[in-house]
């Protein structure tokens, strides 16, 4: 794909983060769409949000389960980046007018006190380079219509990211069983889901090193102080006006987010054609359809 | 599983009937046989009737000089209720002729189906009755928790029944594996522990303890007072399953089955 269409595609997907709107997919218009290609377009996206102010703090690991990765047809998770407008702390209420048709996942994330820079990063250097970890949530968005996504889409638009939380209680992966522990997630006081560590790449600290190794391939180091978001460990939950979660990991603590307001568009009622993403835990044969 | 609700709880098998049932029931638990669901037969067959048909195998085992080691939870998940129709879990026996060590060699040539599920176990210190049993009185009656692996065989063709017949089935009960790590319950959070199952060295379903009913010692509690409603209790000594954090997975020979459990440890055997 030439130049001029990466810059076109990132340039209508920012004016869709800010319009908060949504296109078709990109691969039903661009068939010989790459991942490379869709990766460069996410580049461009991220760097009109940084012409307009914003600062990376760091990066977001996707489609790190296995059900996930075979319904998208993949084998490998996918990355986007984590921008200063993305933030929000524990406690605030999360705006839904600022969003599209969110969903929230809860996930493990690591902040990061020494650089790590790939390749020939392992799951033990990441646990070595990690300043602490603490429960969160991840509001995923997604600004392509009905999140009707393929790999490249996803891709393309920063790997469905929108706005994050991270939670107060800070463990130490050195006396927490990041693998094994479990992940519970409540909805206005009820059990919604429940996951582990291990669904994440068999370890969280897996999904990091991957990623640490593919950035260093493109000579990006992790830097001390960023903050990865290693991969859900829940089912994706829309949510609406006055819901509240709560995700609890099993020997750390539980991350606790409200929501006001009303996103752009409501989640459909009924997943798209294709069927909606499966939850990282569901292993069963009948989840395993490879698309494409 | 399928099945419609079934909203009566009246006995209406005779005392007949239910020997007739329990007959049947054994004979395929014993000699590994599927047979039709009971309610093809008598489809007015209620819960109380399936646990009526439960106790008189209860009996029979025991006579038999089986002992009676502990309970079972089953139906524990808000999505198996729901799909049942019922708001509480169902409960079944477990004898010690059920008992497997961990890390053994278990035959599947006396199951018909088997499958595997990861449940949290209690060992009791006191006893419990019923009704009013909280979740409280189930941590303050706990000697220690370990982890476990229940092997439940349906005796049911094509694993297909309702609620009436699975009761009078003992709750697909089978064979189960105790082991792993014994805790006290105040060193743990029994909401958040993190489960793996691993089949042949791949992992094949995955949660956390919370999805039994929000709290595994909930599950007890609710065994307790169906107990009390048979007019029994729980005797210290007992060995309880909460119900699956996972689901159920179907093993063959030759497939070797692991559950790693938070703090908890793990549970391997394989079968043959």
């Amino acid at each position: 794909m030439n130049e001029e269409k990466i810059r076109q595609y990132g340039d209508e997907l920012y004016e869709c983060f800010v319009a908060r709107k949504t296109v078709p997919p990109l691969l039903e218009r661009e068939p010989d769409i790459t991942l490379d290609d869709a990766y460069r377009i996410q580049l461009r996206f991220i760097e009109r949000r940084v012409q307009a102010g914003e600062r990376i703090v760091g990066k977001k690991i996707g489609v790190t389960s296995k059900p996930v990765q075979d319904f998208l047809g993949v084998f490998r998770p996918d990355f986007g980046q984590l921008t200063s407008g993305m933030v929000y702390q524990e406690g605030d209420i999360i705006d839904l007018g600022t969003l599209i048709q969110p969903k929230a996942e809860a996930e493990l994330a690591f902040v990061l006190k020494h650089d790590l820079k790939g390749p020939g990063v392992t799951a033990m250097d990441v646990i070595r380079a990690t300043d602490y970890v603490v429960p969160c949530f991840e509001i995923v968005d997604s600004r392509i219509n009905d999140w009707k996504i393929r790999i490249q889409d996803t891709v393309a638009d920063n790997a469905s990211c929108g706005v994050y939380v991270l939670g107060k209680t800070k463990g130490d992966p050195r006396k927490l069983d990041i693998t094994l522990a479990g992940m519970v997630l409540e909805k206005n006081g009820e059990v919604h889901s429940t996951g582990v560590g291990a669904a994440v790449q068999g370890s969280p600290a897996n999904a990091v090193a991957w990623l640490a190794n593919t950035l260093g391939e493109l000579g990006i180091p992790f830097k001390a102080g960023e903050v990865i978001l290693s991969g859900s460990q829940s089912a994706l939950v829309p949510v609406v006006d006055g819901d509240e979660l709560v995700c609890t990991v099993g020997g750390l603590g539980s991350c606790r987010v409200k929501f006001s307001g009303r996103s752009a568009v409501s989640a459909p009622a009924r997943p798209p054609e294709g069927g909606a993403l499966p939850p990282p835990g569901r292993m069963s044969r009948s989840d395993r359809r490879v698309v494409q | 599983m399928s099945g419609e609700a079934i909203q009566s709880n009246e006995l209406t098998l005779s005392r007949e009937d239910i020997v007739r049932l329990s007959e049947r029931v054994e004979g395929a638990q014993t000699r590994a046989y599927a047979i039709p669901k009971l309610t093809d037969e008598y489809p007015a067959m209620t819960i109380a009737d399936g646990y009526a048909v439960q106790t008189e195998l209860r009996r029979r085992y025991l006579a038999a000089g089986h002992r009676l080691v502990g309970w079972k939870a089953g139906l524990t998940s808000k999505a198996k209720m729901q799909q049942m129709g019922v708001n509480v879990p169902s409960i079944g026996f477990l004898t010690d002729r059920m008992a497997r060590p961990e890390n053994s060699a278990i035959s599947t040539a006396d199951l018909v189906h088997p499958r595997v599920e990861c449940e949290v176990a209690f060992v009791m210190k006191k006893d419990l009755h019923g009704p009013g049993c909280t979740r409280e009185d189930v941590l303050d009656a706990t000697d220690y928790v370990l982890p476990a692996v229940e092997i439940i065989d349906s005796r049911f063709s094509g694993f297909k029944f309702d609620l009436a017949s699975v009761i009078a089935d003992n709750g697909s009960s089978a064979r189960f594996v105790g082991g792993g790590r014994a805790r006290y319950v105040e060193e743990l959070d029994l909401r958040t522990l993190g489960v793996v199952m691993e089949k042949n060295g791949e992992m094949v379903a995955m949660g956390a303890s919370a999805a039994v009913l929000g709290h595994p010692a909930e599950a007890i509690a609710m065994l307790v007072n169906i107990l009390a409603d048979m007019g029994e209790h729980l005797p210290a000594g007992s060995f309880v399953m909460s119900g699956g954090i996972t689901e159920a997975i179907p093993v063959k020979p030759g497939d070797s089955v692991i559950a790693r459990f938070q703090e908890l440890g793990s549970v391997s055997m394989r079968f043959v």
